[in-house]
């Protein structure tokens, strides 16, 4: 049942050292917030699962939060290639950290066979790839009806599935629209859900019956966090940032203004900040 | 004719390929130029699917990334990403799908996972995202891609996602039904691939390419087909096209737009 709770309480309570969390968002709706508060509570040991790890994981590998990343894509979407991260994984700065690398079909399946309750997903996927090779979760079972050799990945169960979107009612039932990306799947594939959101409503009136709706009995905390998506964006509220992806690529480059930049906008800051952050970003049109 | 880059030429060739029945999966740079410039020129009713689940995107401008509000503002409809993946690439729905890489090999196999050895790599990419099942289920795939020798190469560090494997009929002893890598548009040349042997073969040069200016950029020995053409050179609407389309991007994405 979704509590509202403050963002800094909300992950005081769902997310611990060592557990394996997903803060899912497709380019759009990206909890961003959420993770910066992680950062701030000085989460360590975590499992971080991503279909896109992006700039917020890029952080929190930066600063020393995961010992393992589930991906399938690691880079700054159009600008180029997550320095943070690699710079983990080719030089274990600040530490180490094993990764385990999939397709975008086989997280999406994955998340989707977490949500189902099944163990794994079956799909037509590696056909000729190398990735089954040098990750041992990548395995095949054959059809029993066509003998076809089909791909199977482990189901994704993360502890805590963390994301973001545009409005909750005041009972907790959360509207996501827009890019949905994989948001419903993780919270119905996770052990507890945290959402942030840009506004509470009394209800969701005018909204098609057929929306994403997550109802709030499949969510254990809910903050209200406006802008809490930047620099990605949320549709009918504010735009992409896209400026700010092309400064991180600079931010992200050099260790010590990586460390600086990250002192002065997450670890000296709070939740506030996010919405003076989209002020200029106008309303994302709406259809 | 005004003069033109080897990119601008890349882009334009990349879209003349493109028909107006043709539903493409989409990917961010040369692909996306080259989708929405056939979009506003030859192929107005073209579908174009970027892998964020916006289906009949189009952008005024060029994503800066997959999933940029635009795509969805002016899509036909939007889909979860687990949907895009079974239902529409997984079920056959696409005809081309554009690909691209850090490293390729004469078969069209591509590398956008790691320079070096996976487990302690000298450079690591950003990994396949959806290249590794769109390689295998789109009808069709287009690369582009600058030539160097740093990319062509005899052989690839890593198959992120499979073109002709090892030639011949290596995809069909693989179980895959879709034809693969059909065309490659380079910055200097169209290459396609031998129907036997399946080794990409220039069939066209770029306005002012040498054959020597291909050898030169390519890690292997490269063969020409029987017949080497000149690739037309863009007109002057299509380098008008692509030129305001792509100044209205970059001033957007720099938050001037």
């Amino acid at each position: 049942m979704a509590k509202f709770q403050t963002l800094s309480e909300a992950l005081a309570e769902n997310l611990h050292d060592g557990d394996a969390v997903a803060f899912e968002g497709f380019t759009h709706l990206i909890p961003a917030a959420a993770a910066h508060e992680a950062i701030r509570q000085g989460r360590k040991d975590l499992t971080l699962i991503r279909m896109t790890p992006d700039i917020i994981y890029d952080q929190m590998i930066g600063m020393g939060c995961a010992k393992k990343v589930i991906f399938s894509y690691a880079g700054n979407p159009g600008v180029g290639l997550l320095r943070r991260l690699r710079d983990a994984v080719e030089n274990g700065w600040p530490k180490p950290i094993e990764i385990e690398e999939h397709s975008h079909a086989a997280m999406a399946n994955a998340y989707e066979a977490g949500a189902a309750g099944l163990p794994c997903a079956v799909f037509r996927g590696y056909i000729g790839a190398g990735l089954k090779a040098v990750n041992p979760n990548i395995r095949s079972v054959t059809c029993p009806f066509t003998g076809e050799e089909l791909a199977a990945v482990p189901a994704l169960n993360p502890d805590v599935g963390i994301i973001h979107a545009q409005k909750a009612n005041e009972r907790g039932d959360v509207l996501v629209e827009g890019i949905v990306g994989a948001q419903k799947e993780v919270v119905l594939a996770s052990r507890c859900a945290v959402v942030t959101v840009e506004e509470v409503v009394s209800d969701f009136a005018g909204v098609h019956v057929n929306a994403c709706v997550l109802p709030h009995w499949t969510i254990a905390s809910i903050a209200v966090v406006p802008g809490g998506a930047h620099p990605s964006y949320a549709h009918g509220y504010y735009r992409r940032d896209n400026a700010a992806y092309l400064a991180w690529d600079e931010i992200a480059a050099d260790r010590e203004r990586f460390a600086a930049w990250m002192e002065e906008n997450v670890m000296k800051a709070t939740p506030e900040a996010f919405i003076g952050r989209v002020a200029g970003l106008g309303k994302e049109a709406r259809r | 004719m005004s003069d033109f880059t080897p990119t601008e030429m890349m882009t334009v060739a990349a879209a003349r390929a493109l028909r107006n029945d043709d539903v493409c999966f989409v990917g961010i740079g040369a692909p996306s130029a080259a989708c929405n410039l056939a979009r506003l020129t030859h192929a107005p009713d073209i579908t174009l699917i970027y892998e964020s689940g916006t289906i009949g995107t189009k952008p005024d401008i060029l994503p800066l990334s997959i999933g940029d509000g635009e795509l969805c503002d002016t899509a036909v409809t939007t889909v979860p990403v687990a949907e895009m993946f079974r239902y529409w690439l997984q079920g056959g729905r696409i005809t081309i799908g554009f690909l691209g890489g850090a490293q390729i090999d004469r078969f069209g196999n591509l590398n956008t996972t790691v320079v070096g050895d996976y487990k302690k790599p000298k450079v690591r990419l950003p990994g396949g995202g959806g290249a590794p099942e769109i390689a295998v289920s789109c009808g069709q795939i287009y690369i582009t891609m600058a030539q160097s020798k740093r990319a062509f190469v005899e052989t690839i560090d890593f198959v992120t996602s499979l073109g002709h494997g090892k030639g011949g009929d290596d995809r069909v002893r693989h179980g895959v039904k879709t034809q693969g890598p059909t065309l490659l548009i380079t910055d200097l040349a169209v290459w396609k691939p031998d129907p036997v042997t399946k080794e990409f073969t220039v069939v066209s040069l770029h306005p002012g390419v040498t054959r020597e200016q291909i050898q030169e950029t390519v890690g292997w020995t490269v063969r020409f087909a029987a017949e080497v053409t000149e690739t037309p050179p863009p007109t002057d609407e299509e380098l008008a096209v692509l030129r305001d389309l792509k100044s209205r991007s970059d001033a957007a994405h720099r938050g001037q737009g």
